[in-house]
């Protein structure tokens, strides 16, 4: 048996509008907000960064779990704004929550994927007896090049999972995972690249729908279910509208993506996206409800879940839910963006 | 390039991080940062490690517009001297606080974050700040 024990979403404080930006680049705001189903982002502050980030998940998800730092046997970090090149995030990640050093850790990054890509790695050592819990965590402050389409989306958020394998801990079975990888240039950022580049359409058709129709095809028919056998549909959801369209591709109601779809509020949180609603969905689900997950990872890949929530989640949900936690805002406008994010070259 | 000061900031991360400090088991007080030797007890005192609690209240303040070497660029801030509940004092920056709700009582909770960056190619420190609740 091995699932989810405990979980944590952080958001940070500030926001700036999709109408706000347009404006800067005398676009139609209310038009591209309504294009790309994207209200307003989140933003890190200048004193915030992937890790930052990462941390305050991480403590929120061993408060919910209600274990500390120091039983934790695995740290995984995905993100594709480690603030280091080289120097891994995971040990400051695991010095900050206080774990003993008797932990393995690494840094991972594909794309937007490479959270799940943890929860798989710990779900691996979790069910082999190497761990007894592992932390996988995705975050990001994504950047997008001033006045590209990515601008409009591109937040800031983490999420983190913890992993274990006792039935009296798991507030929700992972049942079943299934991956679906291709070489599909859609999304890159080459090694001394502020800014990322990307194929345009390309990313939508052969790119995130493509792959994540076949993760979670690929898991439906390992698990015998019918998409409609779940509860919640979480999916990584780099604007609004892509998760409503896969939901309908796939035939399932429209209301059952709503309590994890947060790009609208939030933004686009990359490597944090599916986490971060996955958190939310946590947040108010039943026992026995059933809850279909799938990242998306440019480049690309999908990691398809399929998690049964247990009698446990009674005692373990968020203090704050991610629904409420985000009500908390401050919004600033393209100038404090420009200094928050460091887009002012002279910084 | 190699940074001489590094050893001394490394040093320093369990302070930064999770807001480790001491007790003097004589005294029972909880000093924060360490002390080397207890001021109360001086020799008799006996000093032990122990994190301190991550919630005070802010007991003085005060809203800085010109920072000194490395913070220029993040004036206008706050810095308070947070009593945190075991009576400890901790000197600190106050983020993501509305102006109106930074005064002498407000309760206030660790955060984690940068607390230098100055040099692109150069360590990172993180650390501790915080911000008022509620
Ligand atoms: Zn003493």
């Amino acid at each position: 048996m091995v699932g989810i024990i405990g979980y944590g979403v952080h958001v940070p404080l500030r926001r700036i509008t999709v109408e706000e930006i347009a404006r800067v680049w005398k676009k139609d705001g209310k038009k591209i907000s309504n294009a790309i189903g994207v209200k307003e982002k989140a933003v890190g502050a200048f004193d915030e960064d992937a890790c930052t980030l990462a941390v305050e998940a991480s403590r929120k998800a061993l408060e919910t779990a209600g274990i500390s730092g120091e039983k934790i046997g695995a740290i995984f970090v995905g993100s594709e704004s480690h603030p280091y090149a080289v120097k891994p995030t995971a040990s400051i990640v695991g010095d900050a929550i206080q774990a003993s050093p008797e932990y393995m850790a690494a840094d991972l990054e594909f794309a937007c994927k490479a959270g799940t890509a943890g929860m798989q790695m710990c779900m691996g050592l979790v069910k082999s007896g190497m761990i007894e819990y592992g932390l996988a965590i995705g975050t990001d402050t994504a950047q997008g090049r001033p006045n590209d389409a990515l601008e409009f989306t591109a937040g800031s958020g983490a999420g983190a999972i913890i992993i274990g394998g006792k039935q009296e801990e798991i507030i929700a079975e992972i049942d079943e995972t299934y991956s679906y990888t291709t070489d599909t240039p859609d999304f890159w950022r080459r090694q001394q690249a502020e800014f990322p580049q990307h194929g345009g359409r390309f990313t939508g058709e052969p790119a995130y729908f493509k792959h994540v129709l076949g993760a979670v095809k690929g898991l439906l028919a390992k698990t015998k279910m019918n998409p409609n056998d779940f509860d919640y549909a979480v999916f990584h959801q780099p604007n609004g509208k892509f998760p409503k369209q896969i939901a309908k591709m796939l035939g399932i109601e429209e209301k059952r993506v709503l309590q994890g779809l947060l790009t609208p509020m939030i933004g686009n949180t990359y490597s944090g996206s599916s986490i971060v609603g996955l958190g939310s969905v946590l947040d108010i689900a039943k026992p026995g409800e059933k809850i279909l997950m799938a990242s998306y990872g440019s480049g690309a890949g999908s990691d398809a879940f399929a998690l049964t929530v247990t009698e446990n989640i009674r005692e373990k949900r968020a203090k704050v839910p991610v629904l409420e936690m985000i009500k908390e805002k401050e919004y600033i406008d393209y100038t404090e963006y420009a200094k928050h994010r460091k887009k002012i070259k002279t910084m | 390039m190699p940074h001489s000061a590094l050893p001394l900031q490394w040093r320093r991360y369990p302070e930064r991080y999770y807001l480790k400090g001491n007790y003097c088991e004589n005294c029972k007080q909880s000093f924060f940062p360490a002390r080397t030797v207890c001021p109360n007890c001086r020799r008799k005192g006996k000093l032990v490690e122990k994190s301190m609690p991550h919630s005070g209240k802010i007991v003085s303040w005060t809203e800085l517009f010109v920072g000194p070497f490395g913070f220029e660029q993040e004036t206008p801030y706050f810095l308070a001297i947070v009593e945190l509940e075991n009576g400890a004092k901790a000197l600190s920056q106050i983020v993501d606080s509305d102006a109106k709700k930074i005064k002498i009582g407000a309760k206030v909770k660790k955060v984690f974050r940068k607390i230098s960056d100055i040099d692109p190619e150069g360590p990172i420190a993180y650390g501790y700040k915080f911000k008022v609740v509620g």
